[in-house]
């Protein structure tokens, strides 16, 4: 055996940590740098000359300043929004025990793995004039009623963006919050602290870093939300991802939306600057406890208030989309009925789709299926590496396998489509679909065995190779087993991210080979009652795999999904 | 004047603490003494008010704490494990106190630097609380429960986390600072050490009741029960038979004015050997005419520093340790004679409750 210092011994030789790293640094040069330098070329010079007349355009243009406008600000109501419901919702999950928690904890979780599609749908359902919203307005009120119809307006994309990222901001910060020590906040109380001024002087100033996560994440997924928007929005209600959308399937107009991308990159990149800048001052070293010691049943008449109001809230948000979304799913044009249902099976090609829409089911499993494979390696292999390399080398990987997550799906498809041609036509080409959706699950498969991997006790190992295991054995025996479940929740995530993935999907998706996102899309953008059942009956199929994959996730206790 | 009165605390259906009565005179050291568990830490949060009393009432001079809000109280709580304000200062940690009262900020300055230098930590105001050493956090914690000089101050195993030599040094300091300050103090440990050293009286916990209380040497030459002897530490307990005026022991018959006793009846009983029962008689310290002679084999030795504990297997079948403080010490299988002072026997009610 050779002799290895125990400092050294897990650090890999660099050859190693190159080798490992030749096919993640290969897969984003070509799918993710090229398109993104693509966008930028086009964006600046359309002509193959550097020429700034696009971009003026785009910067002085009423309708693009208007775009740019709107998105910053639903952006930033959305993100308040969503904190104001949030907060409430963090701290009874993680500082009060009542029955149920364990579900409500899963439950609130489920808005944030739905697909945008779907959640477009959901809202379309709940908040349309054949809404059981009007319905029960209609029975109290009689023919007074009044008939809400609240789809392509603001209110929608709002509400429907606090339904998606309700998740993100309770456990970010309802994780941290259920791990701060109870008696903090005892010793301001008992140095004269009222209770108020406790939770701020205290509890507040600790969970900054939680809250300027969770809030830079929502604006993040807010301002480049894409599929909802499509949906939802209207004339004058475009974010600058639908707006890219519009310039490319409509406009043809490559040029303004590669301005348009390029504009978004800029304004994701000063967010998460900002953001990185907030969450370095705000790092607080802090001694953290057991999450079961700090919870405690409602002790006040407040708290039993506060509960009961966030269990409400908590159902009526997460369960009246997802509800009324089945309840449509079984309309038919001659009442209930299970003729969307039978649809999705036939092997009859719709009119809508041009293939039956049963190929859209078997076509969605297929790519998520093999872009859960790709994502699996590529960040298996970058993980590996990162736990393997040393200290810059680690920092700079990390760093470069979360770019794709900064960046915007539709940027990620209008970069294969644009670029993709060179140096091998990939256009046309069925493998394009998973390819960008495995980009952009990469970097969560990376979030989920990152932390696992750096948290094997370096011991075990040592152990294991004093009892006489190889290198490959030691990998076999110790690591594998331990990472095992980690990587099934990687699986998990990235299948339900493939399969729910729109933004990027709608680009590179060939006409005869719709996935369920797409064929939700067209099916909604389609008058009758038969299209909008059956694009109904799709999402709640789609909601219901990628629940499916959420609540396997969720008995594996590996990682936390929604946390940032 | 603290005045517990027939407090009972529980969490959800577990009662922690049962029907509890304890009282403190202005200015006492009180030392809650008992293993981790029996509920002494919850006493303390009901008396600061962290947790509603099920039953009973808390005075403290002469005024109601119990239904007061926390805040409202203005008792000092030094919390086990600190429980600094990370995000603070030292000299933030120890104003808060002060601040949240409404002092203004030169009294609140005057006042922090005033008990920084009371605990031994002159200077070190601006430094933040992670730098600090484990012993320097324990301060700081004092600081922070006594800046705003508390009419009752109670510390929670202050010094449960610290190495040996930093709880010897802490242990030497607290006194000053409890004589300094004048308060009623109610200090909580599952270390016997701690509690005789400092106490003026000592209170053992046990399952949310107090067993005995009383003076340190009080306790130690006259503990009540099995439980608080071995508790104190005192390891050798006897089974003996009582009668009415004389004691079975497996030696001798001896007359019940001779031992002492903690109200044994007649029956089946328990005698303690106190601290100073035994001695390793020697040709230069024979066994003395009321002494008993016990022979026996030496098992082991253990050195202690300033002492020597022996182990040595008696002729009756016993294990007893004896401390050899000067002289020699016997060899391993060396045959030896141990003198057992009647005196220092002390006769107890067989625990009728083993399960400890």
């Amino acid at each position: 055996m050779t002799n290895v210092r125990p400092s050294t011994a897990r650090r890999g030789r660099p050859g190693a940590v190159a080798a490992l790293l030749v096919v993640p640094v290969v897969f984003l040069g070509w799918f993710f740098v090229w398109p993104v330098s693509a966008i930028i070329g086009t964006g600046l010079a359309p002509e193959g000359q550097i020429e700034l007349g696009v971009l003026t355009r785009v910067l002085t243009e009423e309708t693009v300043r208007s775009v740019a406008w709107f998105t910053l600000w639903q952006a930033i109501v959305s993100t308040v929004l969503t904190l104001a419901v949030g907060l409430p919702g963090a701290y009874v999950l993680s500082r009060l025990e009542f029955r149920g928690r364990r579900l409500l904890q899963v439950g609130v979780t489920v808005p944030f793995v739905l697909p945008t599609v779907v959640v477009g749908s959901a809202f379309l359902a709940l908040l349309g004039p054949q809404s059981p919203v009007n319905t029960a307005l209609g029975a109290i009120l009689g023919e007074a009623a009044p008939t809400l119809d609240l789809r392509r307006t603001v209110t929608a994309i709002l509400l429907a963006h606090v339904f998606f990222n309700y998740a993100v901001v309770v456990r970010t910060v309802g994780g941290l919050w259920s791990m701060l020590d109870p008696r903090l906040e005892d010793a301001a109380r008992v140095l004269g602290a009222s209770r108020w001024r406790a939770f701020r002087e205290v509890s507040l100033p600790l969970l900054r870093p939680a809250i300027a996560a969770s809030a830079a994440i929502v604006f993040l997924f807010t301002f480049t939300s894409f599929g909802v928007v499509l949906i939802l929005g209207g004339p004058g209600r475009a974010t600058i991802e639908v707006e890219i959308h519009r310039a490319t399937t409509q406009l043809l107009d490559l040029p303004l939306a590669s301005s348009l991308a390029l504009l978004q990159m800029i304004a994701v990149v000063a967010a998460l600057s900002v953001y990185g800048r907030l969450s370095r001052r705000a790092e607080i070293q802090q001694r953290l406890v057991s999450s079961s010691a700090v919870r405690h049943r409602p002790r006040t008449g407040g708290e039993r208030w506060l509960l009961r109001g966030n269990l409400l809230l908590a159902t009526v948000l997460v369960l009246a989309p997802i509800a009324v979304l089945i309840e449509r799913s079984v309309v038919t044009a001659s009442g209930y009925g299970l003729g969307n249902w039978s649809r999705l099976l036939s092997r009859q090609p719709t009119s809508v789709l041009a293939v039956p829409a049963s190929e859209a089911v078997r076509n969605s499993l297929l790519f998520g299926v093999s872009a859960t494979l790709v994502a699996l390696v590529l960040g298996g292999l970058a993980a590996t590496a990162a736990t393997l390399g040393r200290g810059r080398v680690t920092g700079l990987l990390d760093r470069a396998l979360m770019v794709p997550l900064g960046t915007s799906s539709v940027t990620v498809g209008f970069g294969f489509l644009i670029a993709l041609d060179r140096p091998v036509d990939l256009r046309g080409s069925a493998f394009l679909v998973p390819l960008a959706q495995a980009l952009i699950a990469t970097p969560f498969v990376v979030r989920t065995l990152l932390p696992v991997l750096r948290s094997i006790d370096q011991r075990l190992r040592e152990a294991a190779a004093v009892l006489g295991a190889t290198p490959s054995r030691v990998w076999r025996e110790v690591d594998l087993p331990i990472v095992g479940r980690a990587l099934l929740v990687a699986a998990g995530f990235s299948f339900a991210i493939a399969v729910g993935e729109f933004g990027a999907t709608v680009f590179v998706a060939r006409a005869n080979l719709p996935t369920m996102p797409v064929a939700i899309f067209r099916l909604l953008g389609r008058p009758g009652v038969a299209n909008f059942g059956q694009a109904m009956a799709m999402s709640t199929l789609l909601a219901a795999l990628t629940a499916a994959a959420l609540l396997a996730i969720d008995r594996l206790r590996v990682g936390q999904v929604g946390r940032f | 004047m603290l005045e517990i009165a027939g407090v009972t605390l529980a969490y959800g259906d577990t009662v922690v603490v049962s029907d509890l009565t304890l009282q403190a005179a202005d200015g006492e050291v009180l030392c809650v003494l008992g293993p981790s568990g029996c509920g002494k830490s919850t006493l303390l949060r009901g008396i600061a008010g962290l947790e509603p009393l099920q039953a009973g009432t808390v005075h403290l001079d002469g005024t109601t704490l119990s239904g007061l809000r926390p805040d409202e109280r203005g008792v000092g709580l030094m919390f086990q494990e600190h429980a600094l304000f990370p995000h603070r200062s030292v000299a933030d940690n120890v104003a808060f106190g002060p601040r949240m009262r409404g002092s203004d900020p030169a009294e609140i300055d005057q006042r922090v630097r005033e008990t920084l230098d009371l605990v031994g930590l002159t200077g070190t105001g601006d430094r933040k609380v992670d730098e600090l050493s484990g012993g320097e956090r324990q301060r700081v914690a004092l600081a922070r429960a006594i800046a705003p000089r508390p009419r009752l101050l109670m510390l929670d195993e202050p010094l449960g986390s610290l190495d040996r030599a930093l709880q010897t040094r802490l242990l030497a300091d607290l006194p000053e600072v409890f004589a300094e300050l004048g308060t009623t103090v109610v200090y909580v440990t599952h270390d016997q050490d701690e509690a005789l050293s400092l106490a003026d009286r000592v209170a053992v916990m046990r399952a949310g009741r107090i067993v005995q209380q009383g003076g340190p040497s009080e306790l130690w030459h006259g503990p009540s029960t099995p439980f608080v002897a071995r508790f104190l530490g005192l390891e050798h307990l006897i089974e003996v038979e009582v009668h009415a005026a004389t004691v079975s022991t497996p030696w001798r018959e001896l007359d019940r004015s001779v031992v002492t006793d903690a109200g044994a009846g007649p029956g089946p009983g328990l005698a303690v050997l106190l601290a100073d029962a035994l001695r390793l008689a020697s040709r230069s310290a024979p066994t003395l005419p009321h002494e008993l002679t016990l022979t026996g084999e030496v098992m082991s030795r253990r050195f202690l520093g300033d002492h020597v504990r022996v182990r040595v297997h008696t002729a009756d079948g016993r294990m007893l340790a004896v401390p050899v403080w000067r002289g020699a010490v016997p060899e391993l299988g060396d045959e030896v004679e141990l003198a057992l002072d009647p005196g220092r026997i002390h006769l107890l009610a067989p625990d009728p409750d083993r399960s400890e």
